[in-house]
């Protein structure tokens, strides 16, 4: 087991030394910095003393070189933008996405599985039609428009809900939450709902597909003819067997929520991490593209990590084919 | 003795967009305690059907459209699920045919013995455990009370059918329903798991409904047999007469296309033609076209069980009233 985290995180490097290539590409190809923090009005001396000063004068592989070995250290250096280093920003945000993501997550499992189990279960039920052209919905609508209309129905016309923001934020060190005050709390059903709704329907159909093909299968009528009640049979048997391809689609998906959060959070102004790096896009910040970018590729590297051990976790076959190929 | 299981005039249909299908037509047999039923047939012919449609199994749209099944004289056709789930493992086990696939991968055969045997006896957790321990033993598995924590899948072919054959039995239902118990098995390990089977139905008294269409494990385990053919029972009896002197023209062809294994032949003999779909039954009898002694009455009429001296036989042949009497050789075998 440890071997095989390691060996996981030894493969990690090659993936995470290429994202770091490409963002440190875009240092070189994406606009022209100097010339953005120098503004209008400067004299070469001053342009050439910031080139010297920001290091953008030595060969490619020692920029890169410097840039590795600072990135390792969570080191980004300063966002053109704010002039304020990049790590602090990140740390700044970082808790509010997270909390929208795992609220968001949270919704999508607690309620995409049990609906994928009802509609796979009870198959011509109306409900399950209901819950299946819902599901549509969910998977066709922009989630842009999804948040526009239920800040509308909440926030507009029944004035229930918040429609930008996170409320109010307790600070616990460096963390800030909105778990703790009604006003944040409050603040994050719509935005999570809205970053959610997609990720719920995708389980709800992945879990639905996955219980009709288990249920067809021999040790499930074996289940049966053993006369085990129908809870046991349909959760206990069933739905264990439907969660390796789940467990590997909600990881993606969660890496998903973390990453592309930044449609909800523009939606709802949501200080976090994917608003923050919409800003730098548009101001050409750099440097904050260029960690976000790597933040993100960690994120679903350790995301990926954790669903192979949750597999092992699952299925026992997984564990002994490893044990048995070792031995051979 | 009066018998454990009472089929009596079992039909079931499927309705389909393009009409019912009748699976089973007019299926009356018993089982007495203790006693194997073998039933043999080709594929199709509505032997596995018989077994869902005791347990109660029926796959979907399958359904009993009319008869009765009665264990130990009752009814169990018209029950519920929740009271039949109560019956099925409790009172009557079932063995399936690919043990690759019947256990479930994700948990230990001790858990899944554990859970069928607090299901139906309501024993505490060590006791369970202590029953499942026994029972590995007793079908035959090696180091049982190590193996208990063992996976499905760190078992053999024939080790995992042992275990099936333990889950089967360990509420000790009065009734096993194997499904071909030994198909999927390598044939060195066929006769182990039959004989364990024989063996633990006759030590526990257990009566046994084996469904195979392998006539050498017939004629090694059962008492009598049943052949079907398109739905329908063409000849019961026991097995010493069906397997030597069968009286159905379909019992015949059936046993001549064993192939011997004293002497060299140049074709082993088979029965021409297929066994018609469920949606094409011709009328008369269902083996009519293929039936070398089919005579006019075969075409119109749809015989049921009628005498054929040691066994009966579904055979317009044995009626005295047709205008043909069966051969010579047929009747004395």
């Amino acid at each position: 087991m440890f071997a095989f985290i390691i060996s996981r995180i030894l493969q990690a490097i090659p993936v995470m030394a290429a994202v770091a290539l490409i963002s440190f590409a875009m240092f070189a190809y994406v606009g022209d910095p100097v010339s953005i923090m120098l503004g209008q009005d400067f004299t070469e001396a001053q342009r050439q003393a910031l080139v010297a000063s920001l290091g953008l004068d030595q060969p490619f592989f020692v920029q890169f070189a410097k840039f590795v070995a600072n990135a390792a250290q969570g080191e980004f250096g300063l966002s053109y933008r704010l002039s304020r280093p990049v790590a602090e920003l990140i740390a700044e945000r970082a808790p509010a996405t997270l909390e929208l993501a795992f609220c968001a997550a949270v919704i999508a499992m607690c309620v995409g599985v049990p609906m994928g189990v009802y509609t796979g279960l009870y198959r011509n039920s109306w409900l399950s039609r209901f819950f299946l052209t819902f599901s549509l919905v969910g998977v066709s609508l922009p989630t842009f428009l999804i948040g526009i209309l239920l800040i509308l129905v909440f926030s507009v016309w029944l004035g229930w809900l918040p429609s930008f923001g996170r409320g109010d934020v307790v600070q616990l060190g460096w963390w800030s939450t909105g778990f703790l005050t009604v006003s944040g709390l409050k603040a994050l059903i719509l935005p999570s709902i809205t970053l959610g709704l997609f990720q719920l329907t995708l389980i709800m159909r992945l879990v639905r597909a996955e219980m009709l093909e288990v249920l067809r299968t021999d040790y499930i009528k074996f289940a049966r003819a053993r006369g085990l009640p129908n809870r046991a049979v349909h959760f206990g048997h069933a739905l264990k067997n439907t969660l390796v391809p789940v467990i590997t689609i909600a990881g993606l998906q969660l890496g998903g929520i973390i990453a592309f959060a930044i449609v909800t959070e523009t939606v709802f102004q949501w200080p976090g991490m994917g608003l923050l790096f919409i800003q730098s896009v548009g101001a050409a910040d750099i440097p904050v593209m260029a960690a976000y970018l790597m933040l993100i590729a960690l994120v679903f590297v350790v995301i990926n990590l954790v669903v192979d051990l949750l597999y092992y976790l699952v299925d026992p076959r997984l564990r002994v084919d490893r044990a048995a190929a070792k031995g051979a | 003795m009066a018998p454990i299981l009472e089929v009596r005039n079992l039909r079931v249909e499927f309705p389909t967009r393009r009409g019912t299908l009748v699976a089973l037509d007019d299926v009356s047999f018993d089982i007495a305690p203790g006693e194997v039923l073998g039933v043999v047939g080709e594929s199709g012919a509505g032997k596995s059907m018989t077994g869902a449609a005791i347990i109660g199994l029926l796959e979907p749209p399958g359904r009993i459209a009319s008869g009765q099944v009665l264990l130990a004289g009752k009814r169990i056709d018209n029950l519920g699920y929740e009271q039949m789930r109560r019956i099925r493992g409790r009172e009557i086990g079932a063995i399936f045919q690919d043990p690759l696939t019947t256990l479930n991968p994700l948990y230990t055969v001790g858990r899944q013995l554990v859970e069928t045997i607090q299901t139906h006896l309501g024993l505490n957790d060590a006791e369970a455990r202590r029953r499942a321990i026994g029972w590995l033993e007793m079908v035959g598995i090696p180091a049982a009370s190590q193996r208990v924590d063992s996976y499905p899948h760190e078992f053999s072919g024939g080790m995992r059918q042992r275990v099936v054959i333990a889950l089967a039995l360990c509420a000790e239902p009065k009734l096993i329903v194997a499904d071909e118990p030994t198909t999927a098995l390598d044939v060195s390990i066929q006769a182990q798991v039959i004989a364990l089977l024989k063996g633990l139905a006759r030590d526990k008294g257990t009566a046994m409904m084996l469904v195979t269409h392998d006539m050498g494990v017939i004629a090694e385990t059962a008492d009598r047999v049943a052949v079907m053919y398109a739905g329908r029972i063409a000849e019961i009896g026991p097995v010493r007469e069906v397997v030597k002197h069968p009286k159905h023209p379909y019992s015949v062809g059936l046993m001549a296309s064993i192939p011997p294994l004293d002497r060299r032949v140049e074709h082993l003999a088979q029965i021409d033609g297929a066994m018609p779909r469920l949606s094409a039954i011709p009328p008369g009898c269902a083996f009519n076209p293929r039936c070398p002694e089919v005579f006019g009455r075969c075409r119109v009429e749809r015989p049921d069980l009628l005498d054929a001296g040691a066994t009966r036989a579904a055979c317009w042949l044995y009626d005295p009233a047709s205008e043909k009497r069966a051969p010579e050789a047929m009747r004395h075998g």
